[in-house]
């Protein structure tokens, strides 16, 4: 199997396709096609049969037909108009949580993250050490404790328990300082002899050409946020205060088998995110590989 | 993870917080002397932050060593203080934690060692296929990323639903190509272990594919040219070359695997509801249940921190472990 690679004198091709190892033959090639293609319908096939089965009635659900006989969007006026389970209430917090928590982050970690790149202060190093060694504790030795912080900030059950806490966490601190300290400093230093603050540089000089950062610090903030299950599955109760998530967990139990309309939930909780994971997708993949942040 | 081994490279894929980024960002300012030195600049613009980090990091770093060390009942006004009570009644037979707790880590046990195996196996694989220049390689790089983007409750749902024994997909295409086993994937053992595994590795394949890609990318390609020309096969290229080349981000990803999957939650928590009995419990589902839903506080920060404990563990050994093969 080695023999078509091996026999090839390296020096009558000096450049190889870019990115890959070798030229494999045509045959290897297929084969490589058609592993990958059977790999691929087997990933993207279960989100196809949770959208499909959205539009099915209840007692077709049980039924393993891709397709639906008689396409119904029963199930989304049918959750839409439930009390108990209010899935379009559940959206919008999701998304103003989502929302306000990224926000949170940007503004917070870039100011600090700019300090810690770019002024001199007493104590800096060990602050920067102590911020980023946090990024090690897991967090679940935090769930406790936070919860009875969060219970007597009176947070309990409110936005704010999903919005502000998880803000806090070293990650956007440690990737937006790395990119800082990697921009050239002439600007900065061409700005200072023209007399601005350190804010002026920090927003018109700073800011601007950390778009890139920014946005997938905003893409990564978002999705973990919208993602988060075990935080507001405990620190959120009454079904007009839940987000999606623990939303989710909610519809399970309370329709158990009519899988038709847990689906639906599944869809609305998934659509924001695969929308932006195809408009975004360079961002959140570069950003994923580069950082290596785990959900 | 040592600085020299990403040093030499231009762009350090999935480096994680490591020694050598601190190190490399200190050169950088001692070299360009900062402009605006001292004053009360610094720490205006460290303030928001550093409110959030205290209160909801640090504080909480410590005060879960208080509670532990208390009856914490949140839902009773006392909570009297009882030592390492809550830790020695883990360690005691017959306590009303101990044999749940231990149950509970067992499962995790299991699960960290049924899925780490294939969730670093597969994954390479992938990435190994994946770094060859080919129309459509993105496409495909993206549909095995995909599932990532989703929640661990979707995830969650939408496989207890194709794992239902009676009516789910996966038991109905079994049957298609003549399994007639209606296998009970949600309530019993064995099955109960790979419908917790299989929804894991589709859920969370592509994050690692993706860093190992990023990993394969950064091998030089001489050292294939060179391999190729002493006669190397293709297994000996991906042991000879490939292998050493990805030992950091090896290490990154074994790493940050164990540790993700001995946080498992929401797929026990959604699939298998811990069963059958509480087999499948996770210990994040058991101090979730202990400390948040029957409110003994005390108990559940206590575990929490033994689970902690061992992860820190597990993180420092496993770094020792690949380093000293390094070495030899």
């Amino acid at each position: 199997m080695a023999t078509a690679t091996t026999s090839r004198p390296p020096a009558t091709e000096p450049r190889q396709p870019v990115g890959g190892t070798r030229g494999p033959s045509p045959g290897r090639r297929a084969g490589a096609y058609a592993g990958l293609l059977l790999l691929t319908v087997l990933f993207v096939s279960p989100l196809v049969f949770m959208l499909t089965t959205s539009f099915k009635t209840n007692f077709e659900a049980t039924q393993p037909t891709w397709i639906p006989k008689e396409p119904t969007s029963e199930g989304y006026s049918f959750i839409f108009n439930a009390t108990q389970t209010p899935v379009l209430r559940w959206f919008l917090n999701s998304l103003l949580a989502a929302t306000g928590q990224t926000l949170l982050i940007l503004v917070t970690a870039s100011m600090a993250a700019y300090a810690l790149a770019r002024m001199e202060f007493p104590g800096k190093r060990l602050l920067t050490a102590l911020i980023i060694a946090t990024i090690f504790i897991p967090p679940i030795v935090l769930l406790i404790p936070n919860y009875v912080i969060v219970a007597e900030l009176g947070w309990l059950d409110s936005l704010a328990a999903v919005v502000v806490p998880g803000a806090a966490g070293a990650f956007g601190v440690f990737f937006l300082r790395q990119f800082f300290i990697s921009l050239p400093r002439e600007l900065e230093e061409a700005a200072l002899l023209d007399g601005a603050s350190r804010w002026q540089i920090f927003t018109r000089v700073i800011l601007p050409l950390s778009k890139p950062a920014l946005a997938t610090l905003a893409l990564l903030s978002f999705l973990a946020n919208w993602n988060d299950f075990l935080w507001p599955l405990y620190v959120l109760f009454s079904p007009e205060r839940l987000t999606l998530q623990p939303g989710l967990s909610t519809l399970q139990s309370a329709f158990t088998t009519d899988y038709a309309t847990i689906m639906v939930g599944g869809v609305i909780a998934s659509v924001p995110v695969l929308i932006l994971f195809v408009f975004a997708q360079r961002f959140i993949i570069e950003g994923v590989s580069r950082s290596g942040l785990k959900g | 993870m040592t600085s020299t081994d990403l040093g030499g490279r231009a762009a350090p894929p999935a480096a994680g917080p490591g020694a050598g980024q601190l190190r490399r960002g200190r050169g950088r300012l001692g070299a360009g002397q900062a402009p605006g030195r001292g004053g009360v600049t610094p720490y205006l613009f460290l303030a928001p932050y550093l409110l959030l980090f205290g209160l909801f990091i640090l504080a909480p770093s410590v005060y879960v060593i208080w509670i532990s060390l208390h009856d914490w009942d949140f839902l009773l006004p006392g909570k009297p203080f009882v030592g390492l009570q809550n830790y020695l009644n883990l360690f005691k037979p017959g306590t009303v934690t101990s044999g749940p707790f231990w149950q509970s880590m067992e499962a995790t046990g299991k699960f960290v060692l049924f899925s780490v195996p294939l969730l670093v196996v597969v994954p390479l694989a992938v990435a190994v296929m994946l770094n060859q220049k080919f129309p459509g390689r993105n496409f495909f790089r993206a549909a095995f990323f995909a599932p990532y983007v989703l929640g661990v409750a979707v995830v969650g749902i939408l496989w207890r639903f194709l794992l239902d024994p009676n009516i789910g997909l996966v038991n109905h295409m079994l049957d298609r190509i003549g399994i007639d086993a209606n296998i009970p994937w949600t309530t019993q053992t064995p099955w109960v272990w790979p419908a917790l595994v299989g929804p894991t590795i589709w859920w969370t394949l592509g994050f690692n594919a993706v860093i190992f890609l990023a990993g394969l990318q950064d091998i030089p390609r001489e050292l294939y040219e060179a391999a190729k020309v002493d006669g190397a096969s293709r297994w000996q290229q991906f042991r000879n070359v490939t292998l050493p080349g990805l030992r950091p981000v090896l290490v990154f990803i074994i790493t940050i695997t164990i540790l993700a999957s001995a946080n498992v939650f929401g797929q026990p928590y959604l699939i298998t509801q811990g069963r059958p009995g509480f087999e499948t419990r996770s210990a994040i589902m058991y101090i979730g249940q202990e400390g948040l839903r029957d409110f003994r506080m005390g108990n559940a920060a206590a575990m929490s921190f033994l689970l902690t404990l061992v992860l820190m563990l597990i993180s420092v050994a496993n770094f020792l472990v690949f380093r000293e093969r390094r070495e030899r």
